[in-house]
């Protein structure tokens, strides 16, 4: 069963990691998503998984081979806390979409200076020019055509 | 005394729950944060004091003994941290009286402060590893909280980036710690120091130490983990930044420095020479990117990278005299980011612009302020008598003691770059005449307005933190005796796991196959 669950783990760490490198804020968080779901099951599996022996104490004692429970217990909290999370950057990514107007997260540098970035001519921009294109950019609202698109 | 444990960890919380429930204005919540944040330093200076006088402590949650329960455990390291976590609160929360506006405080400000703190004090404190892991996450979703309040564009972009890499290393860190409890059937700190050791297969426990570093390494923006720190920390309001900055990060350096003496005691030398490497790197990178940005809010954050570096380096040359000088470092570094920022915010409120070119003639108008700032930048830089020449004196006898000479020779090479941006602020914003263009006059109509109130409020905590560095530079035999004492209990784990399983016989755990 153990090395099920690592086969399912491998899985979908592989499809959270190639979601993940994605430009796309949305899809980088289902990546997000699958590789919590990756350590969830991770520790589900440290504590054994045996089928037939619960890891309850009956009166003749502890099942052979039973699980180890304490990491059933750990996977509920992080879950709890996982979907905390998600469902908090679920509203982050929609408030960053609505004000700024992009997904991308090229795009999304409003907040970077990026030295060395060509300008229109193709040519360097220095940090000056820099900073007062992004400005402009915060002021214009830059990525209007980005909607448009 | 166990309950000072308790104390330290309920009055925060507490505080946040009052602060929520408190249906009053502005000044009211922020009062009762203030006063929770005082209690808690207040608590913090007792766990200090008992724990200098006896030694470390511990207390089993639910009175369930060691490996089964919770166990939360203060030594020297944990205790002298949380005292300076809570001395940076109250500075932070009076600051935050005056520099946070009211739609921001109606989000919730104080409690979401306070819970942060409760998050920071709790990862000090706690000696079980998925107890860490609990502490990080209400750091994590309070410091969330925060970055997006108020939510203009800017600060939006910056809290994606800043979310979106600390979910990665949270994911991180849930991992490890699912391996750890698979390898060693135990997830109390002390019990692992064992059960690890004697891990039949000691390549998966590197392997296992190696995710704790990456987890770890990007909470405490190390060497090529680090890219949120600078786009995210500018964008905030400057007591949430104060705050972020001066604690945030060394909460991860804490966490490694617990996790690779305590947890993971290598044989080899794989671990400490890739330590060593990252806090070299991380020091040069972080202080040539200060350099080379013209914002102060951006040079301070790129210098929160550059004192990483020397915090790590205890971690790295693993002797006890390189461990106290990166705690003693550490401790004083703390001090000296929180003071910088706040001391940025009144820069910017002066000059109306946190941007050098637009900034300028500080220097006449408020000479007493200039003259704070350059304390502050000169304890960073490390000139005596002040608090940072005692922190890198310690460091480079650390080195020479090792005969570590390359060592030697990064750290001289970055204390020396460091001066460049600090200066740089110091000559742009204070010494040159302010420029001419209608930015000098609106600041000079702003200084007109800005009431005495603000001005208290605002200088009161700069001051108050100067204080403390001023006499952490000219007496600094107590906090090199707290760095000295830490350094041996970090390195020498035997009192820890005797506080951790007394008064009980250690049960043998099973380890599970």
């Amino acid at each position: 069963m153990e090395v099920l669950f690592g086969v399912l783990a491998g899985v979908l760490m592989a499809g959270g990691v190639w979601l993940i490198l994605s430009r796309n804020l949305l899809k980088f968080l289902f990546g997000l998503v699958l590789i919590s779901n990756v350590a969830n099951l991770v520790i589900f599996a440290s504590g054994g998984v045996t089928e037939g022996s619960p890891p309850l104490i009956s009166k003749e004692g502890l099942l052979e081979g039973a699980a180890n429970s304490l990491p059933q217990a750990l996977v509920l909290t992080a879950i709890v806390i996982g979907f905390g999370l998600v469902s908090f950057t679920l509203t982050l990514a929609l408030r960053a979409w609505q004000s700024i107007g992009t997904t991308d997260v090229e795009e999304m540098c409003l907040s970077e200076t990026r030295f060395g970035a060509s300008d229109e001519q193709g040519g360097v921009l220095s940090s000056e020019e820099f900073n007062s294109i992004e400005k402009q950019a915060i002021v214009d609202n830059h990525p209007t055509e980005e909607i448009a698109r | 005394m166990n309950w000072l444990l308790i104390a330290c960890l309920l009055t925060p919380m507490i505080t946040a729950i009052l602060a929520f429930l408190w249906s009053g204005s502005r000044m009211v919540k922020g009062a009762v944060s203030v006063c929770g944040a005082v209690l808690l330093s207040v608590f913090a200076g007792l766990l200090l004091r008992e724990v200098w006088n006896n030694g470390p402590m511990s207390a089993q949650m639910g009175g369930w003994e060691a490996p089964f329960g919770i166990t939360l455990i203060a030594d020297h390291l944990s205790a002298i941290l949380v005292l300076v976590a809570a001395l940076v609160g109250v500075a932070v929360s009076i600051y935050a009286l005056s520099d946070i506006d009211d739609e921001r405080a109606k989000g919730g400000f104080d409690t979401f402060l306070q819970i942060l703190l409760t998050g920071i004090v709790g990862a000090f404190l706690t000696g079980d590893l998925f107890n860490l892991y609990v502490w990080f996450e209400v750091m994590l979703i309070s410091s969330f909280a925060l970055i997006v309040l108020g939510g203009d564009k800017v600060q939006l972009d910056g809290a994606v980036k800043y979310v979106a890499i600390n979910l990665v290393s949270t994911v991180l860190l849930l991992t490890a710690i699912g391996l750890t409890y698979g390898l060693a059937g135990t997830l109390n700190m002390a019990d692992l120091n064992s059960a690890l050791a004697q891990h039949p297969e000691q390549e998966l426990v590197t392997v296992v130490s190696m995710l704790f570093l990456i987890a770890f390494g990007i909470k405490a923006a190390v060497f090529p983990l680090y890219f949120w720190l600078p786009a995210s920390y500018h964008t905030l309001p400057i007591s949430i930044a104060a705050m972020f900055a001066a604690l945030m990060t060394k909460v991860g350096v804490y966490a490694l420095i617990r996790t690779f003496t305590l947890i993971f005691t290598p044989d080899g030398d794989l671990i400490a020479h890739t330590i060593l490497v990252v806090a070299l790197l991380t020091m040069l990178t972080g202080i040539i990117g200060a350099i080379s940005h013209t914002n102060i809010r951006r040079i301070l954050s790129y210098h929160i990278i550059g004192s990483i570096g020397f915090m790590l380096l205890g971690l790295g040359l693993g002797s006890p005299l390189a461990m106290a000088a990166s705690i003693f470092y550490m401790i004083q570094g703390i001090l000296v980011k929180a003071v910088l920022f706040l001391i940025a915010g009144i820069i910017e409120r002066r000059g109306n612009s946190s941007e050098l070119s637009e900034l300028g003639g500080l220097y006449r108008s408020a000479p007493g302020f200039s003259m704070l700032y350059l304390l502050a930048a000169l304890a960073l830089i490390g000139i005596p008598p002040l608090s940072g020449f005692w922190a890198k004196l310690m460091v480079l006898d650390a080195g020479l003691d090792l005969q570590a000479w390359w060592v030697i020779g990064v750290v001289v090479l970055a204390s020396l770059l460091t001066f460049i941006p600090l200066m740089r602020i110091w000559f742009e914003a204070f010494w040159k005449a302010a420029p001419e263009n209608d930015h000098s006059n609106q600041a000079a109509a702003t200084e007109s307005k800005a009431s005495s109130a603000v001005d208290m409020l605002q200088m009161g905590p700069v001051l108050a933190l100067s204080a403390v560095l001023l006499l952490i530079g000219l007496a600094p035999s107590f906090l090199i005796e707290v760095a000295d004492r830490s350094a041996a209990e970090v390195l020498n784990v035997d009192a820890y796991l005797q506080v951790v399983f007394e008064p009980v016989v250690t049960p043998d755990v099973e380890v599970k196959p």
